[in-house]
């Protein structure tokens, strides 16, 4: 490596998990970070550019939190195989930077000793030094560097000072030599023997705290205390709720505006045809019904980005352990499962942290039945058209309370498969729970903007290429055939679609679905809120009644029907976007086939109840 | 910090207390029985006993525990009990605080310190 000239080296960033890490990525590249996917594996690799003092512009990876090189989870395998050079298709650091607390040295210590085995030059970047000479944590920085043999740089990412000097090091070690690479996965014992090393340095030169952190003690008092904590957390996945739906509405009315007004403004241009049906059906509405998502899923993102950084996850996962575990799961489902209230696609994403392959794809697969956010415009159609609103029990509305009963079957149903999986298939095998509670920590606006701005990202270019491109399949099966000239009816009954849906309809009979239902079902396989757009249509040009789609609903829909069809929105796998995200997380078509079809299953077991029994009470 | 269990560190650390470990064997005194408040220090490891539903096997289970700091030797006190069950138990680990479940807490041989509260 030494003979190169190295002009554009390779930076990697390696650190304990909420070490300031990701922080000082942001710091040094600014918001100009990429995400793309490491080949092979599912995790994401954040890489930016930066120009050194010397002026090299270098590449620079945030490489996932671990406490060793011996991975335990995808993620940090990706980091063993990354420094090591292993990765295929990637080529090795230049540089490494381990980035540590500098208020929590010791566990740190110990990485860096494995580090210092790998056979690539070393910088070590005391981060949140600040928050160090606060508490009084004196550090003989001097004598660090000479015990390690390596440099240290402190830094404060969340206010960008010291990132010149962490620059200026790696302009200094490009090239160096830095012995041979002797890594090998620790027996216990050299674990024992690389604590006691890292003791025995800690103790050297770091002295403890004058004024120790008392806040993280104080705030766990409460926030962990068996019910003032679970109250709080309560409370807080309440806020989070109330927020993600009602104040992300005004925004996705807005989106929703400017594409119908895009649309129209299509349609007043364009001569009718298929161009224009392609343009304004097809491409913008398709993609319009996903992007108004946007404003719920950065809201959740807020919350869980603000409640990460400040240390509160850990405490969650704490706090909810037990219940998860009795589902056979692990304190860390909490978030995946937490997150697929907006959307499925991000919380099957957030399962990379757990580090049981079965736990992780336990809670993939359960995931998709907790309420998403897609399923609001078709819960909120038929609620409206066919549950009365009125107060029932004094205090309760009725429609309200039939909203909450459809999300309540969702947790239950996906705690319920989760149980299954793990306690039926995969007997036995439970995953330790063992995380550090990291002290807590005023989170820092710029970071959580940074990764806002990253999510959006990540989902506009999903729904550019996945969605968009599931949107046109969509449209061409709704559109051709077209209808014959003089034909009576909407013209989607005599598309490919048309003909799929009164070829399923049959099946779908004994849950009471119509041809019309069925239909919708087709194009909504998309998104599942696309079935709301096809009934529309559908009844627009069918019935050619006036007054609203719920209206119209009401006057053709049994109870029994209504009722049916939202089961059926509880369990259905009605979504590709969902099952593509689990193929490219799983490596494999075996998982998503398995979800698509216990989902399936799941779905018309729950109609076919729900139907015949609200049948035979007199609502059929 | 208060300023006897920073000496109980550096004795903790100046005795790695092997022998004690070998000489108490599987008979001690286990992290999982211990209820809030209680602290002492890790005597040593005793996976083999402990685990026969765990995802991974004795040796991983014991690199994990060291990992995250339960060495011989290291001070621990219980901070928190979850709120089913009393079950996972949060620690305070040295300079550190670990979350853990009771299962995981049981391969983990302690000693309390005499002004400590009792089981």
């Amino acid at each position: 490596m030494s003979d190169v000239v190295h002009p554009n080296p390779l930076i990697a960033l390696v650190g304990n998990p909420n070490s300031g890490k990701t922080a000082l990525f942001n710091a040094l590249t600014g918001a100009r970070a990429k995400v793309a996917n490491y080949p092979g594996v599912t995790v994401e690799k954040k890489i930016g550019q930066v120009t050194t003092p010397a002026g090299r512009r270098a590449a620079i990876v945030d490489l996932p939190g671990t406490y060793s090189l011996r991975a335990r989870s995808p993620d940090e395998e990706v980091t063993r195989d990354f420094v090591l050079g292993r990765l295929k298709g990637e080529a090795p650091p230049d540089v490494i930077v381990c980035v540590a607390d500098a208020t929590n040295l010791r566990m740190m210590l110990r990485l860096l000793l494995e580090l210092k085995q790998v056979g690539r030059p070393v910088v070590l970047a005391l981060n949140m030094f600040d928050i160090a000479e606060r508490q009084g944590i004196r550090i003989d920085l001097e004598g660090l560097t000479q015990e390690l043999g390596v440099p240290i740089v402190t830094t404060v990412a969340v206010r960008k000072r010291g990132l010149a000097n962490v620059l200026a090091e790696v302009d200094r070690l490009i090239g160096a030599h830095a012995g041979e690479p002797s890594w090998h996965e620790p027996s216990a014992d050299e674990i024992r023997a690389a604590h006691r090393d890292a003791g025995r340095i800690h103790k050297l030169y770091v002295k403890p705290p004058l004024r120790p952190d008392s806040w993280t003690g104080r705030l766990d008092g409460v926030l962990l205390h068996p019910v003032a904590g679970t109250l709080i957390l309560l409370a807080i996945l309440f806020l989070m709720f109330q927020a993600v739906f009602s104040w992300a509405t005004p925004l996705m009315n807005l989106i929703d505006a400017g594409f119908s007004g895009l649309g129209q403004a299509i349609m007043a241009t364009l001569p009718p045809g298929l161009l224009r049906s392609f343009l304004v059906d097809g491409l913008i509405s398709g993609v319009g019904s996903v992007v108004v998502f946007l404003p719920q899923i950065l809201i959740l993102f807020f919350f869980i980005i603000l409640l990460e950084d400040f240390g509160y996850m850990a405490r969650a996962a704490f706090l909810m352990d037990k219940v998860m575990g009795a589902a056979g799961l692990h304190g860390r489902s909490f978030i995946p499962l937490l997150s697929s209230f907006a959307c499925a696609i991000p919380g099957i994403m957030a399962a990379r942290v757990i580090d049981n392959k079965r736990d992780r794809f336990a809670t993939i697969l359960a995931a998709p039945l907790t309420t998403c956010s897609a399923r609001i415009p078709v819960y909120t159609l038929i609620i409206s058209a066919f549950i009365p609103n009125r107060v029932v029990w004094g205090f309760a509305n009725l429609q309200g309370l039939v909203m909450f009963g459809l999300y309540s079957a969702g947790i239950i149903g996906a705690l319920t498969v989760a149980f299954v999986i793990r306690r039926i298939f995969w007997r036995g095998a439970s995953e330790p729970f063992l995380i550090e509670l990291p002290a807590y920590k005023v989170p820092d606006p710029m970071n959580l903007l940074n990764g806002l701005l990253l999510r959006a990202k990540i989902f506009l270019r999903r729904a550019g290429t996945i969605i968009l491109s599931a949107m046109v399949v969509v449209w061409f099966l709704s559109s051709f055939p077209a209808a014959p000239a003089g034909a009576s009816g909407p013209a989607i009954n005599y598309s490919i679609a048309g003909m799929l849906g009164h070829f399923i309809a049959p099946l779908l009979a004994p849950i009471g679905f119509s041809w019309q239902m069925t239909l919708a079902l087709i194009p909504g396989m998309a998104a599942r809120e696309v079935a709301v757009g096809v009934l529309g249509t559908v009844y627009a040009i069918g019935g050619g009644h006036g007054g609203t789609l719920a209206n119209v609903l009401a006057g053709q829909w049994s109870v029994a029907s209504a009722l049916s069809f939202l089961a059926w929105y509880v369990f259905a796998p009605q979504c590709m976007s969902t099952l593509g995200v689990v193929k490219r997380e799983t490596n494999s078509w075996r998982w998503p086939i398995i979800m698509f079809c216990y989902m399936l299953a799941l779905a018309y077991a729950a109609s076919f109840a729900v139907y015949h029994i609200a049948a035979a009470l007199g609502a059929g | 910090m208060t300023e006897a269990s920073a000496i109980a560190i550096e004795l903790g650390q100046a005795f790695p207390s092997v022998p004690a470990c070998e000489a108490r064997g599987e008979s001690g005194l286990r992290l999982g029985k211990l209820r809030r408040g209680a602290r002492g220090r890790v005597i040593g490891i005793a996976v083999a006993s402990a685990h026969t539903r765990n995802a991974v096997d004795p040796h991983e289970l014991e690199r994990r525990l060291l990992e995250m700091g339960f060495v011989e030797g290291a001070r621990f006190e219980i901070l928190h009990e979850g709120p089913v069950r009393r079950d996972p138990i949060a620690v305070r680990l040295d300079e550190t605080r670990v979350a853990l479940r009771r299962r995981e807490a049981h391969a983990l041989i302690v000693e309390i310190d005499t002004d400590s509260p009792t089981a």
